[in-house]
């Protein structure tokens, strides 16, 4: 596995899957959360990727 | 199979110590067992799924089982974060994998599948013992 962004996306996926089921009882509700926080982490990785493109200044 | 959890299915509280004690053991020693144990079947699923598949990611990606070195307080750290993960941990102690490859590119981020497994499973024999508690 050499791809840095499918491990984000691995890494993302258990933590979101882990933590949806822990914080919601019905299936359908953890789905959603599992993925808002998987796009959440996805999404965050990108942005915080291009704020530090940059750097060093 | 119904996969719902409703307030009406849940098992009562688990009233003795013992019992609790127990129950975190099992959490703790095989990820989702405790949620098995009080019947939360679905959740126990997927922790017991995910948690490992998680662990053996991290020793797959080079990552590190750190030792208890105190002298060492984040390696101490990560140590105590990597015991969280139960018998996947056991496992990879007693097989000597999980030495970690710091010439592999993969390494921080084995080291960091491998923690984070650890630390999920302490949330989750936490949820455990709540739910043993009565509530949740």
């Amino acid at each position: 596995m050499t791809n840095h962004l499918l491990l984000l996306m691995l890494f993302a996926f258990f933590v979101s899957t882990v933590f949806a089921v822990l914080l919601r009882d019905q299936p359908r509700a953890q789905l959603r959360t599992g993925a808002m926080m998987f796009g959440g982490f996805v999404a965050a990785a990108f942005v915080l990727g291009w704020l530090m493109y940059p750097l060093p200044l | 199979m119904t996969t719902k959890s409703t307030a009406a299915e849940r098992p009562r509280a688990a009233a003795e110590r013992g019992t609790l004690v127990l129950l975190c053991l099992a959490a703790w020693a095989v990820p989702g067992a405790g949620h098995l144990w009080m019947g939360r079947r679905q959740k126990g699923l997927v922790f017991l799924l995910a948690l490992p598949a998680m662990f053996l990611s991290g020793l797959l990606l080079h990552g590190r089982i750190f030792p208890f070195e105190l002298s060492e307080p984040l390696v101490a750290l990560a140590a105590v974060a990597n015991v969280g993960a139960g018998a996947p941990w056991l496992l990879a102690r007693m097989t000597e994998s999980g030495s970690g490859v710091v010439t592999a590119w993969t390494y921080e981020y084995g080291n960091c599948f491998l923690i984070v497994a650890g630390l999920l499973n302490f949330l989750v024999v936490l949820d455990a013992f709540d739910i043993g508690m009565g509530r949740k």
